[in-house]
């Protein structure tokens, strides 16, 4: 019963227990405990994505299934050491990736790490364009609505949030196509870039995979076009949705601090509406923020499965897909740990922003 | 409902009911978005209801007496929402879709809300290893991205392939293993809270039972927010739904109508320009979560000027203002279909 006493406060206000456990220590030790906390994060992902992947069936099953014989099947996973106790292949997997080895992809034969480099830079690029519109559009709406609140700003605003929760990534996209694509034909409908491009950016020594970083560092403008015409109506789309989150974020967070009474005492000692929001109420505010925003980046990180899908953009969420339905649990796993091991890092990350922005948390 | 000490004991039983005592009190803009969600919601309800009335086909009807129907047919007459590229008429598979998407949110979201609440009552109430085991499991699969867990899930209980009644169980526990954790969190925080509260110490010091405490004292407290995330979870569910669809791990086209597998194939069509196949689907998806969320919305909206109230009596300012738990909690949880 000793959690009776000290569980309380940080679980009433937070919703995030793991998050904001008080170590009791200096700051220096609080992040030491967020740091290895990272590790059983990770462990619990993969020995989750381990279990499941093989409950679903097996590559060669998925492959040839219906072609071959039952014999020559059994045979084939047999071969291929499939048909051992899970409980050995578990531990073969866990000592296989604490020395790095990540295996090879099943289906087309790849080093999963170089497979991840590939579809993550094209995951990365979305990602970076996406969270530029989200933070562009969602932050200044958010402090809007929080500081007109509940006038015809605040009503408008929330209803386009509500609306861009309302709306399924794919349908939005839809709609992007048909009207930016097909009625207007400003760009282009689907892809990361024209083959000419693509053809370019391969034969460029040393890519960084990031296509207008690459055109930028060749100087090849009609390529940076292409780019660019081709990144943008993925960007908008998902940008403008999780703009919606970070709208609502920012304004529930902001008008709750807005309420406090320090902010009461500045407005009585005459301090002006506006400085109240920027200045007063929104670092507060900023902590349950960034704590969400980092988990939303990370999860875009991780390859928006359904924007990519719709734009057929090849990065991690698009490939996982296809790697789900060839069953090919090595790359499926490999994708899952990268997630894991970005998911883990920005939590670490925004505990650390979190102290840094609040004292109370680290004591 | 805590509805009931705001409107008193002398109100008559109806105005006393969750939705109606929440519009009695709503005024201008909130009581708009009320009435607009209740509208939509009533409007999907109704729609699920009276499919076969309204429908003119079948969901999977491939022709009828006059003949074969064309495939990607623009609206006519004799399909006013026009053909998709396999013959089906939009219309009626819209309708029907209604249907798939209301059963898979009342089997999904009661499974979560039965299994999550019970498993954060006795994790927030005994404590110990119990709740350390199942807070890390929580967190795990909280972290776990939702989607990929559900096409695991839907993989794993029906192998991609799917009947009716067979992609909706499967649609449903695969969403279910993704709302259990936001329950269960929920449930536990309020829990660990109310327990220390000095009537549960009484109830205690009378010597009543651990099941009574919780049943009676506790759940009835904690449960508070449960509207707001019903209302939230039900939209989560259907976009759930339709993501699965859209990706090929939903229900089959051949067994019931869904919408986000139909705008799966109309994302082809949109690049030559057939606008109607997923325009209409799409639109059901939206219009359907767009009404149960601003229903969800609304009550909690109007349920903060006494949640602020009874908390600030209580010497303890709610740290996120109006937000509740329960908002936070649908906030983080929302972020997750892309």
């Amino acid at each position: 019963m000793t959690t009776l006493i000290e569980a309380p406060p940080s679980d009433a206000d937070g919703l995030l227990p793991s998050k904001k456990k008080s170590s009791g220590g200096g700051l220096g030790t609080y992040l030491l405990i967020r740091f290895f906390l990272i590790i059983p994060t990770i462990f619990i992902l993969v020995t989750m994505v381990f279990f499941l992947m093989r409950v679903i069936g097996d590559p060669i099953t998925a492959a040839q299934g219906g072609r071959l014989p039952p014999d020559v099947l059994a045979q084939r996973i047999h071969d291929a050491g499939y048909d051992r106790p899970i409980i050995v292949q578990y531990f073969e997997y866990l000592g296989q990736v604490a020395t790095g080895n990540f295996g090879t992809t099943i289906t087309d034969r790849r080093p999963v790490v170089e497979m991840l480099a590939t579809f993550g830079t094209a995951t990365l690029e979305l990602a970076i364009n996406a969270v530029i519109v989200a933070l562009l559009v969602g932050i200044p709406l958010g402090l809007i609505a929080a500081y007109r609140r509940d006038k015809a700003p605040d009503a408008v605003l929330r209803f386009f949030a509500i609306l861009c929760y309302a709306t399924p990534v794919f349908f939005a996209g839809l709609l992007m196509k048909l009207t930016f694509s097909v009625w207007l034909g400003w760009f282009p409908v689907a892809g990361r870039s024209s083959t000419r491009t693509e053809l370019a950016m391969g034969s460029l020594a040393s890519p960084t995979g990031i296509y207008w970083l690459d055109a930028l560092r060749s100087g090849n403008m009609a390529a940076l076009g292409d780019v660019a015409a081709h990144s943008i109506l993925p960007a908008v789309t998902l940008g403008l949705l999780t703009a919606g989150v970070f709208l609502r974020l920012v304004r529930t967070n902001v008008i709750g601090t807005l309420g406090k009474d320090y902010v009461e005492a500045g407005r009585s000692r005459g301090v002006s509406d506006f400085r109240l929001v920027t200045k007063h109420a929104y670092k507060p505010a900023l902590i349950p923020i960034i704590t969400v925003m980092g988990l939303q980046i990370a999860l875009l990180l991780g390859g928006a499965v359904l924007t990519e899908s719709t734009f057929e953009w090849k990065g991690l969420g698009y490939q996982m897909v296809q790697y789900l339905n060839a069953r090919d649990f090595v790359a499926v796993q490999g994708i899952v740990v990268l997630l894991a091991v970005i998911v883990a890092v920005t939590n670490f990350i925004v505990d650390v922003a979190a102290a840094l922005i609040d004292p109370r948390v680290r004591y | 409902m805590d509805a009931n000490t705001v409107s008193g004991r002398k109100q008559p039983f109806i105005y006393r009911l969750p939705v109606i005592s929440h519009f009695r009190t709503s005024v201008g803009l909130q009581r708009a978005m009320l009435v607009t969600g209740l509208v939509l919601s009533i409007g999907f309800l109704l729609t699920t209801v009276l499919a076969p009335f309204i429908a003119p086909y079948g969901f999977a009807q491939l022709s009828d007496a006059s003949g074969t129907f064309p495939a990607q047919q623009p609206p006519s007459a004799a399909h006013i929402w026009g053909t998709t590229v396999g013959g089906y008429d939009v219309f009626s598979r819209v309708i029907w879709g209604a249907r798939a998407a209301a059963v898979v949110i009342v089997v999904a979201v009661v499974m979560s809300i039965f299994l999550g609440v019970a498993l954060g009552l006795l994790s927030g109430y005994f404590g110990g290893w119990l709740d350390r085991t199942l807070v890390v499991i929580a967190d795990a699969i909280y972290a776990f991205p939702s989607l990929l867990l559900a096409i695991v899930m839907s993989i794993v209980i029906n192998h991609g392939q799917s009947s009716f009644w067979g992609g909706i169980v499967a649609c449903s526990i695969s969403i279910s293993v993704v709302f259990i954790p936001q329950y269960f969190r929920v449930i536990r925080a309020e829990t660990i809270r109310l327990k220390a509260e000095p009537y549960v110490e009484s109830a205690k010091v009378v010597g009543a039972s651990s099941v009574r405490i919780m049943g009676r004292h506790i759940f009835k407290n904690a449960t508070r927010t449960l509207p707001l995330i019903f209302t939230l979870n039900a939209s989560e569910a259907i976009l759930t739904l339709a993501g699965l669809g859209f990706l090929g791990f939903g229900i089959e086209p051949s067994s019931a109508a869904e919408w986000g597998f139909d705008l799966s194939k109309a994302i082809a069509d949109a690049s030559s320009g057939i606008w109607w196949t997923g325009i209409f689907p799409g639109a059901a998806i939206v219009l359907t979560v767009l009404g149960l969320t601003l229903v969800g919305e609304s009550i909690n909206d109007l349920n903060d000027p006494r949640l602020r109230g009874r908390r600030k009596s209580g010497g303890k300012t709610p740290a996120g203002g109006p937000d509740s738990n329960g908002a936070q909690a649908a906030l983080e949880a929302e972020s997750r279909v892309l």
